[in-house]
């Protein structure tokens, strides 16, 4: 399906033959007339590049783009085929992005008071963070929680933690993002029983899970499973919420992380969207039919420095998605959107001098707008050092919200089609993004060319690229390598206690004592045997999780069926 | 105690933590300086490192963390290295999020040099050869 364009057929965007001769002619004499002027003075540095080392031209005019570049073909109308300047008609003018700052830290209790704390102050959706003992299916009692709990995110091992981090929110008047990828189904199970304790039916809550297993392997490294047990999981969740829970974005397809471990831009976007195609076809092969679950997933990308590089990645993303899901032949013309969440980023942050990081969140807010995200993330000013304290996420949300009604960029949607330039970006990215596909499939696929260790190997010698780069001094980064400044600045740090550890080791013991055993023995072995055949696990798993199983007792019965991913050494 | 011409190092990633971009940079950095590198991966335990580290008879650990757990882990990682009398011979560095006000601390357990954010790898490698606790 296409939606047939409701403009006249006249493309304002195509020049005539003679008309280009003539501009390559006047680009020529252009070109010469500046290599000469070099002669007398260079330019600044020895060549002009992106983020990401893509060489970029001193100018840019009608003949970047190719002959067979079309307006309507290309870049088209917001809300139509083929999407590059916005999935919905109205865009902002309609409705702005959702303010969605990511936050988690010591017990329930503290992240429920963060949570108030942000919605008081005009967020618009929630966003959990984990501790790395949930991400990694463990009891915050486990050996290997030892340091963590609470740290990096909160601290939830049962339903009880669950129902005091929602405490007094009501889950039919938000929308909550879980960050949360191999035991996505236990979190997304919790969530909808503490939902029903308030009265909510499943059918009411929306929200994400992150439950995108593949860029773990690539990037963020918080695997538990194998892929293939991994991806059954996915899709079991992807099929019963598209049924019972279909307001819920079963996915969220993530560069964000793999370009935090070193990726370029047209890498954060090639692996994710080539992710975004196994999930895809998975689904498909399962038996579903492409329009029952490809309007619920959702993207999140990362926003970096280079203002029109990025720019450049969103625009991209959503053509080429929508003209990758057209060969599925939907019927509903949503499973061609790209819909995503952008947070800015991390890894741009320094720890030096850290308030101009405000400033880079800024640059990178803006080009996300700009991108048309549908919600967005900025960090805050000390992330370089610590978990944000709430001044520094306060001043963050205000960046959203002056951006928002003070700058003037949501006034038009996407302000910089047809910029020469931009188009040209675009194009470039997908490319790239075709390049790596086809690569990929002669890897013999997305799985195959994880286990040959090809993204994480890709990822890395980026990410070394733009160090050496830095080092050399053939990139600038203000207050790192050049602009420093020999004292500290000090900045008020959160921190965590070892308090928070003690109280979730009693909570987790009287759960234990309160709870039904014999019943939550039952339903983990029901676990523990569908895991071995095909029955879909997210029932049982939402059984158990009623009568307070913990999350590391569910994950260990699967540790026992499907084993566990060991990681790559490369570097 | 080694007895290669070449710097030993062990890089070390202890506890749940994740984030391996720093990890692997520093790693190919001192390699490209000339020394031995050997990489745990991931998800290791204290009691793992140290076992890998004895191992491969290492002149230098380096322990990456930026999940916020350096002070429990780090201290039970040099607890363990006291007790395999490893100590004297092994030069311990860290890198990662580690606040300020950790440093004194992590010091006073035995670990040297703490590179944070930002650091240049020539500075670590540089620090390795002027710290290692061998003459080669």
């Amino acid at each position: 399906m296409t939606t047939s364009p409701k403009r006249p057929n006249k493309d304002p965007n195509t020049e005539t033959p003679s008309d280009r001769a003539e501009i390559l002619q006047k680009r020529k004499n252009w070109e010469e007339e500046y290599e000469q002027l070099m002669k007398k003075k260079p330019e600044r540095l020895s060549s002009f590049v992106t983020t990401s080392s893509v060489p970029i031209n001193r100018l840019y005019d009608p003949t970047d783009l190719p002959q067979d570049w079309s307006y309507l073909k290309d870049v088209g109308y917001p809300g139509e085929f083929p999407y590059t300047r916005g999935v919905q008609q109205t865009m902002y003018r309609g409705r702005l992005w959702t303010m969605r700052q990511f936050a988690g830290f010591g017990g329930s209790e503290e992240t429920n008071e963060r949570f108030k704390f942000l919605l008081a102050n005009g967020m618009t959706g929630l966003s959990v963070a984990f501790h790395l003992p949930t991400l990694y299916g463990r009891e915050s009692t486990h050996p290997m929680s030892l340091g963590e709990v609470g740290k990096l995110g909160v601290a939830i091992d049962t339903l009880r933690d669950m129902e005091i981090l929602f405490d007094g929110i009501p889950l039919d008047k938000v929308t909550t993002s879980m960050t949360i990828n191999a035991p996505a189904a236990i979190l997304l199970s919790m969530y909808i029983a503490v939902a029903e304790k308030q009265g909510v039916s499943p059918d009411q809550i929306g929200g994400t899970i992150q439950n995108d297993i593949l860029k773990e392997y690539m990037a963020q490294k918080s695997y538990i499973f194998p892929p293939k047990p991994s991806m059954r999981l996915i899709v079991d969740t992807i099929k019963y919420c598209s049924k019972f829970v279909p307001r819920w974005n079963t996915i969220s397809i993530s560069g964000y992380h793999i370009r935090e471990a070193g990726s370029t831009a047209a890498q954060e976007l090639a692996f994710t969207l080539i992710n975004g195609l196994e999930y895809v076809k998975w689904a498909v092969k399962s038996g579903m039919e492409i329009d029952e679950f490809a309007p619920r997933l959702s993207f999140f990308f990362n926003s970096h420095n280079d203002f029109f590089e990025e720019i450049a990645k969103f625009r991209a993303a959503r053509r080429i998605w929508a003209r990758w899901m057209r060969e599925f032949s939907p019927k509903n013309e949503r499973s061609l959107w790209l819909r995503f969440h952008t947070q800015t980023a991390g890894c741009s942050l320094t720890a030096q001098q850290p308030y101009n990081n405000v400033v880079r969140t800024t640059v990178q807010s803006m080009a996300a707008v700009i991108g048309g995200t549908q919600s967005l993330h900025t960090n805050s000013l000390d992330e370089a050092l610590a978990l944000p304290s709430e001044d520094a996420v306060e001043i963050a949300l205000r960046t959203q919200q002056i951006i928002a009604h003070e700058s003037g960029l949501t006034n038009t949607i996407d302000p910089l089609a047809g910029s020469y330039f931009v188009e040209s970006l675009t194009n470039l990215m997908e490319k790239e993004v075709e390049d790596y596909l086809q690569k990929v499939d002669q890897l013999g696929g997305v799985i195959p060319a994880i286990e040959k260790g090809f993204f994480q190997q890709e990822i890395a010698n980026a990410a070394y690229q733009y160090q050496k780069e830095i080092e050399k001094n053939e990139r600038t980064i203000v207050s790192v390598n050049d602009f420093t400044k020999d004292e500290d600045i000090e900045i008020p740090i959160l921190q965590i206690g070892d308090e928070i550890a003690e109280r979730q080791k009693k909570r987790l013991e009287r759960v234990k004592q309160e709870r039904n055993t014999e019943k939550v023995t039952t339903a983990l072995l029901k676990i523990q045997e569908a895991a071995k055949g095909n029955e879909n696990l997210f029932p049982l798993i939402l059984d158990a999780v009623k009568l307070y199983a913990s999350i590391g007792e569910i994950c260990d019965v699967l540790r026992e069926v499907f084993g566990e991913w060991k990681g790559d050494l490369l570097f | 105690m080694s007895t290669s011409q070449k710097i030993r190092v062990l890089l070390a990633k202890p506890g749940l933590d994740g984030h391996d971009r720093g990890v692997k940079v520093v790693a190919r950095a001192l390699r490209d300086a000339g020394m031995e590198v050997i990489y745990t991966g991931l998800h290791k335990s204290p009691e793992a490192i140290i076992e890998a580290a004895l191992q491969e008879d290492v002149d230098v650990i380096g322990l990456s963390s930026l999940s916020g757990s350096h002070m429990a882990l780090f201290t039970r990682i040099m607890e363990l290295l006291a007790e395999k009398e490893m100590a004297v011979d092994t030069l311990v560095i860290a890198g990662g999020i580690i606040p300020d006000d950790d440093a004194p601390k992590l010091e006073k357990i035995g670990i040297k040099g703490i590179f944070g954010p930002g650091a240049d790898t020539d500075t670590i490698a540089n620090f390795i050869r002027a710290n290692i606790k061998r003459t080669l």
